[in-house]
Formats: structure tokens, C-alpha cells, sequence
């Protein structure tokens, strides 16, 4: 019945190369252009690329932009996580389903859409023109561009951590006299919070890597509407060398920024990254 | 799994088919497309495949080792870029084109010349790294000499965007996102919705040469110079001319 130890670890050895050559070819395939990326450039090249014109402004505009977006990501979002993985309504669950489009729109058509709703023959925009708001082309364009295309990430991210917290424990605190408000920032929000930080994390990676909603809706100018990646294929077009240094200050960047979350943050909290919110109840 | 891909980055190749691969800059595709048709009426069992991208793009494909048997560029640096990596047979002008005012359907009573340019709240044009763009500032330039600083002014400060190439620009003309934009001529014949063509007066204009070339690394230089061959034949001209394109000299255009 039982297997010979011999056989077993053949066994063991055949299902370990069936889970880790294939893992491994991924894991080089998804990191060879980034090497190659970083091994293409010089250090000169990129210092010279660092002092380019377009370089600097963008570097300011997408820090900005982006700190903005994700605050008004959290901030409207929490509430709504929490609305969404507390009801089992069926308006709920399609507003849920609802609020995933963005991740599949292509970024152009993202761009199109928001013209449609805030340029000045849109929907909102039409109005909006009347009262003296212009939207497209400003840098409250680039903003809204990520919003659009980062929030459903920081969403999904915050119900998935908000829907793995003990039931029981709300029920505790609710028994001990706690109001819903208190539940919530006090039991709650502690708990969940490295889920919601990993969800803002990955949701600020992809807007601060946002292109093509920007462009079609934004525009391009430097200083005002040109962040990163459109600095990058600004610089394409003339300068390969500040395009490179640019692409690896925006790696650097965003590399940093999901280890910050995923690594340290977690680990220094106790925690695996993978289990979230399960373990910090166990904790 | 990885076969598959390598099939797939080979190219869809059919048996007993032969294929002409043609590098072209987007402002062309009207016009290739159409030629295509004629090509393969001429040549029977010949593919023609277009690439059309940016020309700049097309160039770093081209360095990188791309398989093109031709390429025809929207401007004369990508093409010499191309040509000092030593990439290129034989090169000739087939076209030109001439950038002009493109006018949304709202502005078009308002904006009638390049000196009412500042009517216009909005105005888009190309960033100066790509060929349009280039042509834009050069124009621009001009028209600040001509119609002073004032004119400048006002100029200056209703530029909304520097798109990153020509059919943006044209998209936010298009979707009234803009008043006016410096596009080529032949953008605005092949536009879909009622945008107005304002001419920039000829002293001020500039003329854009579209270069092609036969590719060193080309499977099927004969074909590719039958190509080149139908682009500057009588038939060629006349799809080109009908797209708003210019041909290669003054003297050609004043043939009937």
C-alpha cells in the first residue's frame, strides 16, 4: 500500500521539476527585459539621461499626481470595500463586478471613455464647460486618468482583506457596546490594514505606470500634464538614452515601493504577506 | 507552448507563399493599403504585409534586426538614421505632403486662416521630438515673425497638449477636444467626421519628403523594387494624389 521510500522520492523529485522549471522559465522570462533594461545603459548614460530636460518635471508631476490619486483611491474606497464584503445584496455584487472594468478597458479607450463623461461635448462635461470647469488637458485630467485605472486594484485588494476578517470578532466587539463606527476603525481597519496597504501599493504602481488614459485624456505637456511615462515616450522619439534612465528610475521606483508594502512592511508586522489579515487575528 | 510562440514570432508564413514586408509610417496606410490590392493583381501568389507605425519606431525595429524588405519614412531623419547604420539598398523620394490647420466643426466659422490661429481657445499640436511637431515650431516660428508678438502671446498660451504623434493630434481635433491643430493635409482627407482643412499660407509652409527604401536584409529585393516601382508609376501617383499627397517635385505636379 505504501510506497517505497525510493519510489516515493522519485516521485517527489519528478512533481518538484514539474513545479519549478516552469516556474523558473517565468520568473527569467518576466525578469530578462528588466535586466536588460538595466544592463543596456551606462552610468554615464544615465546620469546624462537623469540631467535631461524632460526628466525633471515629469519625475515632480508623477509623484504628485499620484500621491493625490491614491489618497482619493483610499479614501473613497475603504468605505466602499467595506460596504462590498459585508453584503451579499445582489446591487452590491454587480457593482462589484462593475467596478473591475477599468482593469480590462484598454488604457486608450479608458482615455476616450473619460472624454465621453468630463471633455466638453460629454456627458458631465458638457456642463461642466458651462460653468467654467474645463477638465481635459489639466493636470486634475492626470489625476482622475489614474484614479479610473488604479482603483479597482486598491478595491479588489481591500474586500478580499476586509472579507477574510473573523466574523466573530466584529460580533464580539458589537456584544462589548462597540458602535458600527468604532468596529470599524478600531477592530476592523487594525486588522485588515497591511491588505489595504498592499491593495494602495499595487494600485499606486499602476498609476504611476498609467499611459495611454493619460494621454488620450490629459494630453501632453511637460510640467502639467507629462508624467513619467509619457516623458518616456517623449524622450523616445529623440533621446534613447533619457528614455532608459527614465524606465529605471520608474522600475526603481515601483520596485521599491511593492517591496516597501510586501516586504518589510509586513515581515516588521509580524506577518506572512500571502495570509494577511487571517494570521493577525491568530496573532 | 514555446514552439507555438516561436511559429507565431516567425510570422504568419503560408506554404508556396511569398511575402513582401513593407515598413511604413502610419500617415501612409490609406494609400499602402490601397496599393497592396493593386500589387498583388500584378504579382499573383505575392503577400504584401504593411507595418505601419511611427516612423521612429519603424527605424529602431529596423536596427534591431527586424525582417523588412521595404520602408518608407515621413521624414528624412529616421531614413538617414536608418541609412548611416548602413541598413539600406537603394532610397528615393516618392511623396511629399504639407502640414495644414485642422479645424474642429465648432471653430470652423471662427478659424479661417493661420492669423486667426489665436480665435481658437484650445489648440494641440505634436511635440517637437516627432516629425510633425518639428514641422509645427518651424511654422510657428514664422508666424510669429509675420504676425508679432501678440500674435505669440496668445498662441503660446492656448496650446492645451504636445501629442506624440500625428493622428492624436488629429483625434482631439476630431472628438472637438481642441479648436485647431497642425496636421498633415492627407490626415484630414482621411478624417471621418466633418473637421475643416485651413491652408498655411506657402511662405510660411514647409514640405514634408517621404523617402523609401529597399533594405539590405530584404528576402526579395526584386519584388521590393516593384513595389517602389508602383508607388512612383502613373497609377501610384494618381492613389497617392487622391489622398492628399504631393508628388516627389514641383515639376511632377505640373504635369497633368
Amino acid at each position: 500500500m505504501i510506497a517505497s521510500p525510493s519510489r516515493r522520492s522519485r516521485g517527489n523529485l519528478a512533481w518538484q521539476a514539474a513545479t519549478r522549471i516552469p516556474a523558473a522559465l517565468l520568473v527569467a522570462f518576466i525578469l530578462l527585459p528588466v535586466v536588460a533594461l538595466i544592463f543596456g545603459t551606462s552610468a554615464g548614460g544615465f546620469m546624462a539621461g537623469l540631467r535631461h530636460p524632460l526628466v525633471g518635471p515629469a519625475l515632480r508631476l508623477s509623484v504628485f499626481t499620484t500621491i493625490c490619486s491614491l489618497t482619493a483611491i483610499v479614501v473613497l474606497g475603504t468605505p466602499l470595500a467595506w460596504l462590498l464584503a459585508r453584503s451579499r445584496g445582489r446591487l452590491l455584487r454587480w457593482t462589484e463586478l462593475a467596478i473591475q472594468l477599468p482593469i480590462v478597458l484598454p488604457p486608450a479607450v479608458a482615455g476616450v471613455a473619460l472624454l465621453f463623461a468630463f471633455g466638453r461635448r460629454g456627458l458631465l462635461g458638457a456642463w461642466l464647460d458651462r460653468i467654467g470647469v474645463h477638465v481635459p488637458f489639466t493636470t486634475a485630467a492626470v489625476i482622475l486618468a489614474e484614479v479610473f485605472v488604479a482603483a479597482p486594484f486598491f478595491i479588489q485588494g481591500a474586500v478580499a482583506s476586509f472579507e477574510r476578517l473573523d466574523q466573530n470578532l466584529v460580533r464580539v466587539a458589537r456584544t462589548l457596546g462597540a458602535s458600527p463606527a468604532r468596529v470599524f476603525f478600531r477592530v476592523a481597519l487594525p486588522l485588515c490594514a497591511p491588505g489595504l496597504a498592499r491593495g494602495a501599493a499595487v494600485s499606486w504602481a499602476r498609476a504611476l505606470g498609467e499611459f495611454g488614459a493619460t494621454l488620450m485624456f490629459a494630453g501632453n505637456m511637460s510640467g502639467r500634464t507629462q508624467t513619467l511615462p509619457l516623458a518616456i515616450y517623449t524622450a523616445l522619439e529623440s533621446d534613447l538614452r533619457a528614455a532608459q534612465a527614465l524606465s529605471i528610475v520608474l522600475v526603481a521606483v515601483a520596485f521599491g515601493l511593492l517591496w516597501a508594502v510586501h516586504g518589510s512592511g509586513a515581515q516588521f508586522a509580524g506577518v506572512r504577506s500571502r495570509e494577511g489579515g487571517e494570521t493577525v487575528e491568530r496573532a | 507552448m514555446l514552439s507555438a510562440i516561436m511559429c507565431l514570432a516567425t510570422g504568419p508564413a503560408r506554404a508556396g507563399q511569398t511575402q513582401l514586408v513593407v515598413f511604413a509610417a502610419s500617415s501612409l496606410r490609406e494609400a499602402f493599403d490601397k496599393l497592396a490590392g493593386q500589387f498583388k493583381r500584378k504579382h499573383p501568389g505575392v503577400e504584401v504585409v504593411l507595418n505601419l507605425a511611427g516612423s521612429q519606431e519603424l527605424r529602431l525595429q529596423i536596427e534591431q534586426g527586424a525582417a523588412a524588405d521595404v520602408f518608407a519614412s515621413a521624414d528624412r531623419r529616421q531614413m538617414d538614421a536608418v541609412k548611416a547604420g548602413g541598413w539600406v539598398l537603394e532610397e528615393r523620394i516618392f511623396a511629399r505632403n504639407e502640414p495644414a490647420l485642422a479645424v474642429s466643426s465648432a471653430s470652423r466659422a471662427l478659424v479661417r486662416s493661420l492669423a486667426d490661429l489665436p480665435k481658437a481657445t484650445r489648440i494641440v499640436i505634436a511635440a517637437p521630438q516627432v516629425p510633425i511637431g518639428a514641422y509645427t515650431a518651424e511654422i510657428l516660428a514664422g508666424a510669429y515673425r509675420k504676425y508679432g508678438p501678440e500674435f505669440q502671446k496668445k498662441v503660446e498660451a492656448r496650446i492645451a497638449s504636445t501629442e506624440l504623434n500625428v493622428r492624436q493630434v488629429l483625434a482631439k481635433v476630431e472628438l472637438g477636444e481642441a479648436d485647431a491643430g497642425v496636421v498633415y493635409r492627407t490626415d484630414i482627407a482621411s478624417a471621418r467626421t466633418a473637421i475643416a482643412a485651413v491652408s498655411i499660407p506657402p511662405e510660411l509652409n514647409v514640405r514634408a519628403e517621404y523617402p523609401i527604401a529597399v533594405l539590405k536584409g530584404s528576402r526579395h529585393p526584386e519584388l521590393a523594387a516593384a513595389w517602389i516601382e508602383l508607388l512612383t508609376s502613373s497609377a501610384g501617383r494618381t492613389v497617392l494624389g487622391e489622398l492628399g499627397f504631393l508628388p516627389p517635385t514641383d515639376d511632377a505636379r505640373k504635369r497633368p
